[in-house]
């Protein structure tokens, strides 16, 4: 920068930038918003959008095929709040819930811990375990209600040949919502399976040496170092879980023909409530609507509780603070990641590439 | 569940904003008279062959058929884009189960009124697509009249007549006729009557003029004697052993089939497929040319074209020709789609029709007849399906669950109507 060549009598203020640095500036800057926000310009459009939409929808009366009437303000969420139906759905949601829930959390526990181990033809098992969720839930559906059948099913020929008797799948409310449950663990089990094996996977073997020295058997290992050092994957299984639990719509459709979910409602979900009333007979969006506020409230709600339970039972048996670099390992929370780092057991680390998962910042 | 529902969101609005976009630029004429005509159906109605034929005597006409797998499809699709006001096909086809909802919406459909149509269908076809301020917003196609389907096998083995016109005069005439012949089968067989009472119920209210609603749609059901004697007969029919209590379509009434489940059945048109293909290796079925209380019609579809068609003039002649008499007699050679045309249920060839696996029953004469024995056109309202979904839980939870009785079920289904309002 020797020789200035402005000839007329612009001072030129030094420290003004060019337009180049400004944009250079600019790129730093803004930049990396820019490159995240396409998921948030997507969410803003797919899932936020339609979130207050609906809650302006459910403060009309609103018809599925004539559109917006008059302005109600409550009226929809006492409408649907004094409805015998929608606590019947309510209590079936949270019954099938629990019921799927914890079989499908412990169960997938138990056989990550198996996988874990070392056995014969790992890979074939690995993937074993994922195949029921491989298959359509349609087709679940269809094969489970041939089984459950009252009078044909295959389970009531069973139950009858060993003398317990039929049991009325379709007739009383817990035995519909075990079945319901059963097909839900059925196709779930082996995905959360392989969520809990890459993040057993992550432990540092060394720990595991430690405790053996101690004089730690396999049950004592798998109480006092798997499930602490998994606080974080739990706490992920268990959040979805109940987002996924609370909104079980498919199978409990497809239990009956009519897809009212029983003569008497035995198991009728809120979200097939919330179906019935906007595309059922009623075509009434704004109630529709109302419900499904409803149940968003209640979800964050039981979500929260969920957080807090599993926090406290997973620390309560954890090592005062976990090192940070097990907390990080546990993130490798991903099937694919899992499978590369198999071979190299304790050495996995959890920079693994994949989509990161909430429990990061837990 | 979970990651699905969201995937499934994102991808019905991608398609969505995709198809929005393709129908605008689709069904623009080029000026030349020439014009593409989108028709919309589902399930089978037999039209394959048709169109090729009106695209070949009409050469500037182009037909896109989309074809939906199930009505229950058709249906949403129906609804979501009446709503949004585009998005539909030219001609759209339509169940009579729909039209209570539709019906609500005449300015959404072309009037489809003319004289080329007149007196083409059987009366009450043309009532049940006809507003209340006169508008006719569809052409019917089909039609499920219905007559009484039964094992003659079974009833040749309790010793009864199992010839078809014997067993039509055995049957008799009314409802009650029907049930005491039942408790004759069933003293000498231990196969059920028939399949359940909300079966039954459901040919019985089709038979009563205004069950659940008055004419002005005030809803009526909970205090209408006949609605609660109806009820009463069925169920007591249930307790005396007719009823095999098999809710229809469950998988424990296809499976039925295979075995000697039940007797007799209330068998519309489309039935006789559903039993040839439930019962595929079962002999004896036949059919019987009566029907309890008079006739009897359940189902059918129309085809109607939407008021924001961009060629209502071309979709209404193509709706016109599709059903009439000649064609729908191709579509039910085709198909086996019946049809609800005066001069098609006159027509030799449809006349001629037998079937074999109902050891050659003539169902062409049959549903002919039964088809002119219609003469009710029950009035459905708005609230008529969720009134009959009620009730049909109602005689469910009584005949097929046996979880309630029938006094404190039919307080379940007071309850259910109330939730309506």
């Amino acid at each position: 920068m020797p020789t200035v060549t402005t000839v007329g009598a612009a001072p030129a203020a030094a420290p003004t930038p060019t337009l180049r640095q400004r944009l250079s500036r600019w790129d730093v800057r803004i930049s990396p918003y820019l490159y995240i926000s396409p998921f948030f310009i997507l969410f803003a459009l797919v899932g936020l959008f339609p979130l207050l939409y609906t809650f302006w929808v459910s403060l009309h009366q609103w018809n599925l095929i004539g559109g917006q009437g008059k302005f109600v303000g409550i009226g929809n969420y006492s409408y649907v709040l004094e409805q015998p139906q929608f606590w019947v759905g309510l209590r079936n949601t949270f019954s099938i819930f629990l019921l799927s829930g914890v079989a499908q959390t412990l169960g997938a526990l138990a056989l990550a811990a198996v996988l874990d181990q070392n056995i014969r033809a790992k890979t074939f098992w690995r993937m074993g375990v994922l195949l029921p969720y491989v298959v359509a839930p349609v087709a679940v559906g269809v094969i489970f209600s041939k089984m459950f059948a009252d009078q044909s099913g295959l389970f009531n020929a069973l139950l009858d040949k060993v003398g317990i008797g039929a049991i009325g799948w379709h007739a009383d409310v817990l035995p519909s919502h075990i079945a319901i449950a059963t097909m839900v663990n059925f196709r779930w089990t082996g995905y959360v399976t392989l969520i809990f094996l890459a993040a057993m996977q992550a432990i540092p073997r060394e720990v595991y040496e430690a405790a053996l020295m101690d004089g730690a058997g396999r049950v004592r290992q798998f109480f006092s170092v798997t499930i602490p050092m998994l606080r974080p994957t739990i706490i992920f299984v268990v959040i979805t879980a109940t987002i996924g639990g609370l909104q079980i719509f498919d199978e409990p459709r497809v239990f009956d023909q009519s897809g009212l979910g029983g003569s008497d409602r035995q198991w009728m979900t809120v979200t097939m409530y919330i179906y019935e009333l906007g595309w059922g007979p009623q075509k009434n969006f704004g109630r529709a609507a109302a419900v499904s506020w409803v149940l968003f409230l209640i979800i964050i709600l039981v979500g929260l509780i969920n957080f807090m339970i599993t926090r406290r039972i997973a620390a309560s048996d954890a090592p005062k603070s976990p090192p940070p670099e097990a907390v990080a390992t546990g993130t490798g929370a991903n099937p694919d990641a899992a499978a590369a780092h198999r071979s190299t057991n304790g050495a996995a680390t959890g920079d693994a590439p994949g989509p990161r998962h909430p429990e990061v910042t837990l | 569940m979970r990651t699905r529902i969201t995937t499934t969101a994102a991808l019905v609005t991608a398609f969505g904003l995709g198809l929005a976009g393709c129908s605008s630029s689709g069904q623009e004429g080029d000026g030349s008279g020439k014009v593409t005509l989108t028709l919309a159906t589902f399930n089978e109605f037999g039209y394959e062959d048709l169109i090729k034929e009106y695209m070949a005597a009409h050469p500037n006409v182009t037909i896109e058929h989309k074809k939906a797998a199930t009505s229950n499809e058709a249906r949403d699709n129906m609804n979501t884009r009446l709503a949004a006001g585009s998005g539909l096909s030219d001609i759209e086809a339509i169940e009579v189960d729909w039209l209570p909802e539709l019906r609500q919406y005449p300015d959404r459909f072309v009037d489809l009124k003319s004289d080329s149509v007149k007196d083409r269908w059987l009366p009450w076809k043309v009532k049940q697509a006809t507003t209340d301020d006169g508008k006719l917003i569809g052409y019917g196609t089909d039609i499920g009249p219905e007559a009484i389907c039964y094992r003659a096998d079974l009833f040749k083995a309790a010793g009864l007549p199992s010839d078809r016109d014997q067993v039509a005069t055995f049957l008799g005439s009314t409802w009650e006729d029907y049930f005491a012949a039942g408790k004759k089968f069933q003293a000498k067989s231990k196969v059920p009557w028939m399949e359940s009472a909300g079966s039954i119920f459901n040919a019985m209210v089709n038979q009563v003029p205004n069950a659940y609603e008055d004419n002005d749609g005030k809803v009526i059901a909970t205090e209408n004697p006949q609605v609660r004697q109806m009820y009463d007969t069925v169920l007591q029919a249930s307790k005396d052993g007719l009823s095999a209590g098999l809710a229809q379509w469950s998988t424990d009434w296809t499976s039925s089939f295979q075995r000697n489940g039940f007797a007799t059945m209330v068998c519309p048109a489309w039935m006789l497929g559903v039993i040839e293909g439930n019962g595929a290796n079962v002999k004896g079925w036949d059919v019987a040319n009566t029907f309890p209380g008079g006739g009897g019609n359940w189902g059918g579809s129309f085809l109607t074209v939407p008021a924001q068609s961009k060629h209502p003039n071309e979709a209404k002649a193509l709706a016109d020709w599709l059903t009439a008499p000649e064609q729908q007699v191709k579509a039910f050679q085709a198909k086996g789609t019946f049809p609800s045309q005066e001069a098609a249920l006159k027509s030799p060839e449809l006349l001629a029709a037998t079937r074999p696996y109902f050891n050659d029953a003539p169902t062409g004469k049959i549903l002919a007849e039964r088809a002119k024995a219609v003469t009710v056109v029950p009035f459905k309202g708005p609230k008529y399906s969720g009134i009959n979904d009620a009730m049909q839980q109602a005689l469910g939870r009584v005949d097929v669950t046996k979880t309630d009785s029938a006094a404190a079920s039919w307080d379940k289904f007071v309850t259910a109507v109330k939730a309506l309002g």
